[in-house]
């Protein structure tokens, strides 16, 4: 049993008493002791809880007890997700301290799996950016090159698997924050179908795009830990009332022979980077090796949906971070007893979010405002809607789309800091997936030869047809590593003290 | 020289619109499981969702759809088969989320009306007024603001916050201009209200308390000159909170804008509110400074799309009009006009109605609820159902319609059931209250009353019946009140040859 064990491997020690959920936890704090000095994926360890929970896993282990598939397993946690009595801070000042009272649906359920929560993770500040600089509390780097972005939103999590300081992680994407992180990192990452996993509990950038989902370092893996928090929950009124088809049987069938997989023509080309495109043309070579049917397909609204999440997410994060104002919880600056309620609200707001924060509000109260509404709000909702009849037309015609997950690999830290533009444009293949609401996973494809650094392969799959991404990437994780000969973060410079 | 309320409306037309805000009576929040209980201790009705919590999301209560759409079916609304809630954005420390959310451009029931009957010197008057919509939304916490002179937030020396009452379920009920209504404006502003308010009961799905807040009505009015067709600038008087308050609003809205009118000022678009003391309104918010809400679809819920066939179910569940009630029970009952507004005035038809299915006489029912125990009721200030129940009453009025009680008596009897001396039986056996039925026992009053009295009895024995009544009243003293007067009157003429 090793820390660069999967954690379906894990699992199976576990089960099997070769080692106990409290070692194993403790393997995984001794690690982060020694890497995460460099790497700043966590922002906060709650050691204490964990080692709780793995006792408790241990003892019904002993007891006989019949526990799910992951009990024991540690995970890293984003904190955007609340957790009881946990400091959950969103990257950002104005949250500093605060502790929950209550715990997200996703935690409730990774709890009751007994699942260990090893900490809460680094991230963009309200989950806004792709390389968690934006972080008010320093940026996370990326374990295959420290001078480099981990991606972001979620880069937290993505670098604690690349840095095996934890086997599971939860991300969540609103505009590719899983799935980007995911690519520039090596690690798998996926987008569940948005109301397949619920929110309550993750704190609200962008209400009708956010969705939380697993990451991994295998597809089998985000299965597993996919299975243990989705479902309907009755908190959530976005939540879908259906059951996720079996993803981990999916991931375990290993035959694509006859699908159809659609090639978007707009996902592709100028902006991308040479290495980027032969990585994920090889791809493409073996899943035809696999008996797939390659189509190439045109999404012409594709064009218009950064523009359109630039109008929708700013929109809905104006008014989703309108409530922290400093009176109930969090930060509150100015209160000299003498200042009235507004000036105190005007400072805390004004202290407590950073730059990016700040500049997306003013863009979405911008874009909500009467006179502008229609012309900006309205026709991004058009939009929505125009790209969402795209998946329609190109999934008529083939069972799942193909794309890079990013232009790019991963870029050198403060090279995007003072272009936001460039820095948006990371999400260009995402941000289509979250505007239409479906299902998309990222999985590495290769190291591009400019940089030997990891490549992501996006697969995208119709609402609630979560098991089609897991089919294909199952598929074409096991070609690549037959064709490779070991997991591509064993390519990956081995960080300084590190197991 | 000024305008009064008769000159102004020689010269202007007042147009009417109302809004109604109405707490619905739901046992939880509108988007959450908390309680809604009135008067708890502060900031214990709270949850993550309520207190706007980073993380939380609102779900909408399905009793809640049900009370407003109910609502919409009574005002003859159409329901929409697909509404939204959307958000409306602004800064404020009771607003958890600093922003409300609220059905907006897609209410839930739209085009209804209302028939509102006033009373008039020419006879009763039918205004039917027009329901643009009826919509959900949540109410906001509840701020006290401790120092400072004006009691708002501005100079205070801090605030105290209680949000028991965000998130709170409330409906508004929107009417469509109210055009012509003339001098009567006032009338058909307090008729509305009070026509409304009636129906909410009726529908059990609010308390529909104006003094606890549970209905507060926001008063539109502009005024047009007469003849010019032409629509003038409204002013929107907030939170009047008791019928004769908004009767009250309109007037003095009619004389205060007439009057800046014919000075040649113009009438301000703003918010004012309502002075209980003087009748007259001071300036609020100005709309020119108004603030942008930003509404926009609420992406954390789901549009609200109710079944045609649930709809329908709640069609047929709808109770008896009152208005229809109202005439049914007037013309069983045969009460004048008169008496049947003021038992509808002084809220005592539902408690009537139950003392009449008890079996009690209706007039006297009616009589002794907005009589004797309203009466009582009045000087200690409190509700007449609160110092004696319906089935007392309707024991003591069958007790009457016997003859086992006199009306006298009786007022002792309701009297004592007040007093907490017991059941109508025991304070009737307590104080020995039994009509004298013994004929002999009261002919011996009789002997005794002419025998103290010989002059008064020779006259009615000459002719003189009217001089009767002083005997009569001799003899009902010397029984204590226990005898029937009817019964004495009968034997004492007898007596005496008549
Ligand atoms: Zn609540």
């Amino acid at each position: 049993m090793s820390i660069r064990d999967n954690a379906w491997q894990m699992a199976a020690a576990l089960n099997n008493k070769e080692i106990s959920a409290v070692e194993l936890t403790n393997q995984h704090y001794e690690q982060i002791n020694a890497v995460d000095k460099d790497v700043h994926a966590f922002l906060y360890l709650d050691k204490e809880g964990a080692l709780l929970q793995a006792k408790e896993v241990d003892k019904k282990r002993a007891a006989g007890e019949r526990l799910s598939p992951l009990a024991g397993v540690p995970l890293a946690l984003k904190d955007v997700m609340t957790q009881k009595d946990v400091p959950t801070t969103c990257g950002s000042k104005i949250l500093e301290n605060w502790r929950p009272p209550y715990d997200s649906t996703v935690v409730t359920k990774l709890k009751d799996a007994g699942v260990i929560i090893l900490g809460k993770t680094n991230m963009d500040e309200f989950a806004m950016g792709s390389s968690t600089e934006n972080s008010a509390f320093g940026p996370t780097h990326n374990p295959w090159d420290l001078t480099r972005i981990p991606g972001g939103s979620g880069g937290g999590s993505s670098a604690s698997l690349a840095a095996f300081e934890a086997p599971l992680a939860i991300g969540t994407d609103t505009g590719g924050s899983i799935r980007q992180p995911a690519a520039v990192t090596g690690t798998v990452g996926v987008k569940p179908t948005y109301g397949g996993v619920s929110r309550y509990g993750l704190v609200a950038f962008s209400s009708s795009l956010d969705q939380a989902g697993p990451c991994a370092r295998t597809v089998l893996d985000a299965a597993l830990l996919h299975q243990v928090i989705a479902g309907f929950d009755p908190k959530d009124s976005t939540s879908i009332n259906q059951a996720l088809p079996d993803v981990v049987a999916a991931t375990k069938k290993l035959d694509i022979k006859g699908m159809k997989i659609g090639v978007v023509k707009q996902l592709a080309g100028e902006g991308y980077q040479k290495g980027v495109e032969n990585k994920f043309n090889e791809a493409i070579a073996e899943l035809v090796k696999l008996g797939a049917e390659i189509i190439e397909l045109s999404c012409p609204n594709f064009e218009y949906a950064l523009a359109a999440y630039y109008l929708i997410a700013p929109s809905e994060c104006s008014s989703n971070l309108a409530r922290f104002d400093s009176i109930r919880f969090g930060l509150r600056v100015g209160d000299d007893k003498v200042k009235s309620a507004e000036e105190v609200m005007n400072l805390t707001r004004q202290a407590g979010f950073g730059r990016e924060v700040k500049r997306r509000i003013i863009l979405g109260t911008y874009a909500l405002s009467s006179g502008y509404y229609d012309a900006y709000y309205g026709s991004a909702q058009k939009v929505r809607t125009l790209i969402k009849q795209d998946f329609d037309n190109a999934f008529a015609k083939c069972d799942v789309l193909v794309s890079p997950t990013a232009p790019t690999t991963a870029f050198k830290i403060g090279e995007k800091s003072n272009d936001p533009l460039a820095m948006y444009l990371n999400d260009i293949a995402t941000i289509p997936v979250n505007m239409a609401g479906i299902g998309g996973m990222s999985l590495p494809c290769g190291l591009a030869e400019e940089d030997n650094l990891p490549v992501g392969f996006q697969i995208m799959s119709p609402a609630m047809k979560d098991d089609r991404m897991y089919l294909v990437g199952g598929a074409l994780e096991a070609a690549l590593l037959s064709k490779w000969g070991k997991p591509i973060l064993d390519f990956a410079p081995k960080l300084a003290g590190s197991k | 020289m000024s305008l009064n309320y008769d000159s102004a409306l020689e010269i202007y037309e007042p147009t009417l619109g109302l809004e109604v805000h109405v707490e619905l009576n739901t046992n939880s929040k509108m988007f959450c499981g908390c309680a809604t209980e009135f008067g708890a201790q502060p900031n214990t009705q709270t949850c993550p969702v309520c207190l706007g919590l980073p993380g939380s999301l609102p779900v909408v209560n399905k009793r809640a759809i049900e009370s407003t759409i109910l609502i919409g079916l009574a005002l003859n609304c159409s329901i929409a088969p697909f509404s939204r809630f959307a958000r409306k954005n602004y800064f404020y420390p009771d607003m958890p989320k600093n922003f409300q959310t609220s059905q907006y451009d897609e209410p839930i029931c739209v085009n209804g009306s209302l028939d509102v009957e006033i009373e008039t010197d020419e006879g009763n008057k039918v205004f039917k007024v027009e329901i643009e919509r009826v919509h959900m939304e949540e109410d906001t916490g509840k701020s006290l603001h401790v120092g400072g002179s004006t009691g708002r937030i501005h100079g205070a020396d801090y605030s105290l916050l209680d949000y028991n009452r965000a998130g709170i379920p409330l409906v508004e009920i929107v009417t469509k201009i109210v055009p012509n209504t003339g001098k009567y404006a006032p009338l058909v502003a307090r008729g509305y209200v009070a026509a409304l308010r009636d129906i909410l009961r009726s529908l059990k799905v609010s308390d529909v308390k104006m003094e606890q807040g549970s209905l507060r009505c926001d008063v539109n009015l502009s005024l047009s000159k007469r003849g010019s067709g032409v629509l003038g600038t409204r002013s929107e008087t907030k939170n009047v909170n008791s019928l004769r308050s908004v009767e009250r609003a309109v007037t003095g809205e009619i004389v205060r804008q007439a009057n800046r009118l014919q000075s040649g000022e113009k009438v301000v678009q703003e918010t004012r509110h309502f002075l209980e003391e003087s009748g007259q309104t001071r300036p609020g918010r100005s709309k020119e400074q108004a603030e942008d809400y930003r509404y926009f679809p609420e992406p954390d819920l789901v549009p609200v799309a109710p079944d045609g066939k649930w709809i329908e179910e709640l069609r047929k569940s709808l109770p008896e009009k009152p208005a229809e009630r109202r005439k049914r029970l007037q013309q069983a009952w045969a009460v004048p006009d008169k008496e049947m507004r003021a038992m509808v005035n002084a809220e005592l038809l539902d408690t009537v109605e139950q003392t009449v299915l008890l079996g009690a006489d209706p007039t006297r029912a009616r009589s002794w609820w907005l009589g004797e125990i309203s009466r009582i009721a009045n000087e200690r200030s409190v509700l007449p159902t609160d110092l004696i129940t319906v089935s007392d009453v309707a024991q003591i009025i069958e007790l009457i319609t016997k003859g086992e009680l006199t009306d006298k008596l009786a007022r002792q009897v309701v009297e004592g059931v007040i007093a907490k001396e017991g059941t109508p039986s025991q304070v009737i056996a307590k104080r020995s209250l039994k009509v004298v039925s013994d004929d002999s026992q009261l002919m011996k009053a009789i002997a005794e009353a002419i025998a103290a009295a010989p002059e008064t009895a020779q006259k009615v024995r000459d002719g003189n019946i009217p001089a009767a009544g002083a005997l009569i009243g001799a003899v009902m003293k010397l029984t204590g009140g226990q005898a029937d007067a009817a019964r004495v009157r009968q034997l004492l003429l007898k007596h005496l040859g008549q």
